[in-house]
């Protein structure tokens, strides 16, 4: 009996200007094999199925747990995290192709640096006075905690983004992962007093508006993060800002 | 210099925190990393931060922690850097508080802390079991801050490839390789501080993520930047295996009330929750009653190793041992250790509310590193700093549980100011060194780029690599033996040679992955030969360090720090004194308290 094989079709782009193509590998199956794990196996022998000599794949990945966001692509047309796509899950052949909503950089890499730039413009952080002592942070329920919390857990992957209708050629729409993060700061103590400035940040264009409640993103999470529940306070707080602003100040 | 200009290499929680604190004093700070910094491995930190903050009322102070961070690395650390560290606990945890960390917090409020290993008071502030990740996104946000005010010029993907060194001997900036285009440039700076991180990849298979390969630090070591107490690798006693991975499985699981045990029976055959409790051997209990599950990690390493290749008790007859939850209230696992659980849920497809996990020891950490002095985290080039895993100073010869978070923010901490003192005190800048200086090194770094690429050889670099990580592991992790390390010394330089012919099949020049790993696998046998020549000599047993042949800690000839140094292209190593001056050394156990 010939031996058990894992094939796999991936979509190869030598670099961002040149067309793409596909290329399949039979790879020998074994137990507990992950999406990361086939992508060495083709590192370590690249050949294609037919016999051709061909160029080790490139990718993200860093932390192998699914915590650092690294190695999103699509997987059998699904958006998720290569490390934890495990191959005795998926259907065969398994297809890998990079993210759509942003610029390919070769192969299954891609450039995310959008989103840190979304990020940015939100003002995402808590502006604190310095690093020097200036005593403990304000006081917390364990209930404002446990709210919080799954919001921190955002990697940044950009599953959201690349299953969302909004996120297109014609728009920038920023994504749900970072009105999330809006929704974040602005439930912190510290983080209220200037949710104003990232309410105003959040809107214009790419902002909050454009959202049209396709609800893909909460399903595509793999962090499992409420995302529409962020999308409806953030909108709702921003029209409240839009509309009301003068009045409350 | 009026004017200077800051490097930090790395973006973990040590090169974020060494950022911040540049960019507070004024000075423009440049930051290269590999990966997006909010990608960093910080991220796989799970279990907490350590501050004595006494919350429980159990009277924990400042002086025990840093009296049990000396006890539980065997007496190696030098003492004064790791006493202002345990001072400084309680402020940097009030600072991440302010900066928004979501941790949690008890009914009236306040930060909540677990206990964890090698203590015995609940000491550790945690975000749920996905601490680091927390911590390093609190300094992103305040880095991402300086950055959009103008204080930060961020290089991501870009990777370091050499310091720049004048003919006096002084760092005067980097040579680093852009990762897409694969461009070599230089970049001109008055000091530069390292937080380069861990050195996983050498052994392969590691709880460390893909680019803490250690290259950094090792081609620092050979441009002259001394080495210290490399052999002191931290073997984690439970991680989930995995053919691409070893997972951490978080001490925090045993801080929450996990228990570690094997059947009684090694023919048992039934499902672990049907034996009953007078059939289960929950060894570290037995044989280590006052700290029980909570031993430090070297201690329960080796117990977890004596279990499964001494008493033959692995589960059904692997390398393999129950970490144990399932006793423990869903809702309590769900609200203190669902990041982790999850993992294993994952990656295993069983859910480990209701199966004890099968774990087994993993190499985790490095307690050696790029040696620096006793006061402000300098190397020994002038102008090269280094904070975080990538040095030795605060874990003498086992790090504990949770401190490696603080010491991390610590010490980027102490860096960050020390650089901008530093350069603020320069006579002459980085602007005013000859530019050949900058182009002699990058046409070196681009000459070996060259040669790689035109290289036709018959060797694959991943499958060195895998025969590194295979030796390191077998000889050069939990026991050691000399006549196996000088095997293990041999086939490093088998591996060199084979090096020599490697063929990279990718010609290109455009984010050519393979190129760059290639680079990072040369430095990688080169630091392996430290670390194993380091384990060789030390004969002794001392934390992490354990040869059967010296089982016992040797204070009279080994109380001191290996300092490696690159000297006529090989590894020559001396050994200074350790800075006992504020606990004088005891011996260690945890069978009894201390």
């Amino acid at each position: 009996m010939a031996e058990k094989q894992v094939i796999l079709r991936i979509k190869r782009q030598q670099s961002p200007k040149e067309a793409a193509r596909w290329e399949e590998f039979a790879l020998p199956w074994r137990p507990s094999m992950n999406v990361i794990i086939c992508l060495r196996d083709i590192a370590e022998n690249p050949v294609t199925r037919d016999g051709k000599k061909t160029t080790p794949i490139s990718y993200d990945s860093n932390c192998l747990e699914e915590i650092c966001g690294s190695c999103a692509m699509l997987i059998n047309g699904k958006a998720r995290m290569a490390c934890s796509a495990l191959v005795d899950q998926l259907e065969q052949p398994i297809r890998i192709e990079p993210m759509t909503k942003f610029p390919v950089v070769r192969d299954l890499a891609v450039d995310r640096q959008f989103m840190f730039e979304s990020l940015k413009r939100v003002k995402a952080w808590i502006p604190i006075d310095g690093t020097y002592d200036l005593g403990e942070g304000p006081r917390l329920s364990a209930e404002q905690q446990e709210k919080a919390y799954p919001l921190s857990n955002c990697i940044t992957c950009g599953s959201c983004l690349e299953v969302c209708p909004q996120v297109n050629e014609n728009s920038k729409f920023m994504g749900a992962a970072i009105f999330s993060q809006v929704r974040l700061f602005n439930m912190h103590p510290t983080g209220a007093m200037h949710a104003k400035e990232r309410l105003q940040a959040s809107m214009g264009n790419g902002g909050i508006e454009d959202c049209a409640n396709s609800q893909n993103c909460v399903v595509a999470c793999p962090k499992g993060i409420p995302l529409t529940e962020s999308l409806a306070e953030v909108q709702r707080d921003a029209w409240k800002q839009a509309l009301f602003g003068w009045l409350i100040g | 210099m009026k004017h200077p200009k800051i490097i930090v290499v790395g973006g973990g929680l040590a090169g974020l925190m060494a950022t911040i604190r540049v960019a507070e004093s004024g000075v423009p700070v440049e930051l290269f990393s590999i990966v997006p910094v909010k990608r960093s491995h910080s991220v796989c930190a799970q279990g907490g931060i350590n501050a004595a903050k006494n919350q429980k009322g159990e009277g924990d102070t400042t002086q025990k922690h840093f009296d049990d961070t000396i006890y539980g690395g065997d007496f190696l650390a030098n003492q004064p850097l790791v006493k202002r560290m345990c001072e400084a606990a309680p402020g940097i945890i009030d600072l991440l508080d302010r900066m928004g960390v979501t941790f949690n917090r008890t009914p009236e409020g306040l930060l909540d802390y677990r206990r964890f290993g090698g203590t015995l008071y609940h000491r550790t502030a945690f975000a749920g079991a996905t601490t680091g990740q927390q911590l390093l996104y609190a300094l992103d946000e305040q880095v991402r801050r300086h950055e959009a005010e103008g204080r930060v010029t961020k290089r991501e993907g870009w990777t370091f490839l050499s310091a720049v060194i004048d003919e006096t001997g002084v760092a005067r900036g980097i040579c680093a390789m852009d990762l897409r285009s694969m461009e070599v440039k230089t970049f001109h700076a008055d000091a530069v501080i390292f937080c380069t991180g861990g050195v996983g990849a050498i052994f392969g298979r590691s709880t460390n993520s893909v680019v803490c390969t250690g290259s950094a630090q090792s081609a620092l070591f050979q441009q002259g930047v001394d080495y210290a107490n490399g052999e002191f690798i931290q073997v984690h006693p439970t991680a989930i295996p995995g053919e691409d991975k070893l997972r951490l499985m978080s001490e925090s699981a045993r801080g929450e009330g996990g228990r570690v045990w094997v059947p009684r029976n090694p023919q048992e055959k039934r499902a672990p929750r049907s034996i009953p409790e007078a059939e289960r051997f929950y060894f570290l209990e037995e044989w280590y009653p006052k700290y029980g599950n909570l031993v430090p990690r070297d201690i329960a390493t080796r117990a977890i190793h004596r279990i499964v290749y001494q008493e033959k008790l692995g589960l059904n007859g692997q390398a393999a041992v129950y970490l144990d939850v399932t006793h423990i209230p869903r809702e309590t696992l769900d609200r203190k250790l669902e990041g982790i659980l999850e993992i294993y849920e994952k990656f295993l497809g069983v859910d480990p509310r209701d199966e004890p996990m099968k774990v087994f020891p993993a190499m985790h950490y490095t307690m050696g590193g790029m040696w620096v002095n006793a006061e402000d985290q300098a190397t020994s080039i002038p102008g090269i700093f280094a904070a975080g895993e990538c040095e030795y100073q605060y874990h003498g010869a086992n790090r504990l549980g949770a401190n490696s978070l603080v010491s991390c923010i610590f010490g980027g901490g102490i860096a960050g100011p020390a650089a901008v003192k530093y350069a603020r005190g320069l006579e002459k800048g980085t602007e005013s060194v000859a530019h050949s200086v900058f182009e002699h090194e990058q046409r070196r770094q681009e000459a070996k780029n060259a040669a790689l690429i035109a290289q036709d050889g018959t060797e694959n670099p991943i499958t060195i690599w895998k025969e590194l990580g295979e030796v390191m592991t077998e000889h050069v992790t939990v026991t050691r033996i000399n006549r196996n390390l000088e095997t293990a010394y041999a086939k490093l330089g088998e591996l060199s040679a084979r090096y020599r012919k490697i063929n990279l099949s990718d010609r290109t020049r455009w984010s050519n992955q393979t190129l760059n790993f290639a680079r990072e696998l040369e430095n990688m046998l080169i630091l392996a030969r430290v670390i194993t020549i380091g384990a060789f000599y030390r004969n002794e047993s001392r934390g992490a360090h354990y040869k059967p042949d010296f089982p016992d800690r040797d204070d009279a000839n080994w109380l001191k720090t290996t300092r490696a140094k690159w000297v006529n292209n090989d590894i020559e190593l001396t050994y200074e004194s350790v800075d006992i001056s504020q606990i004088p050394p005891r011996p260690r156990r945890y069978d009894a308290a201390k």
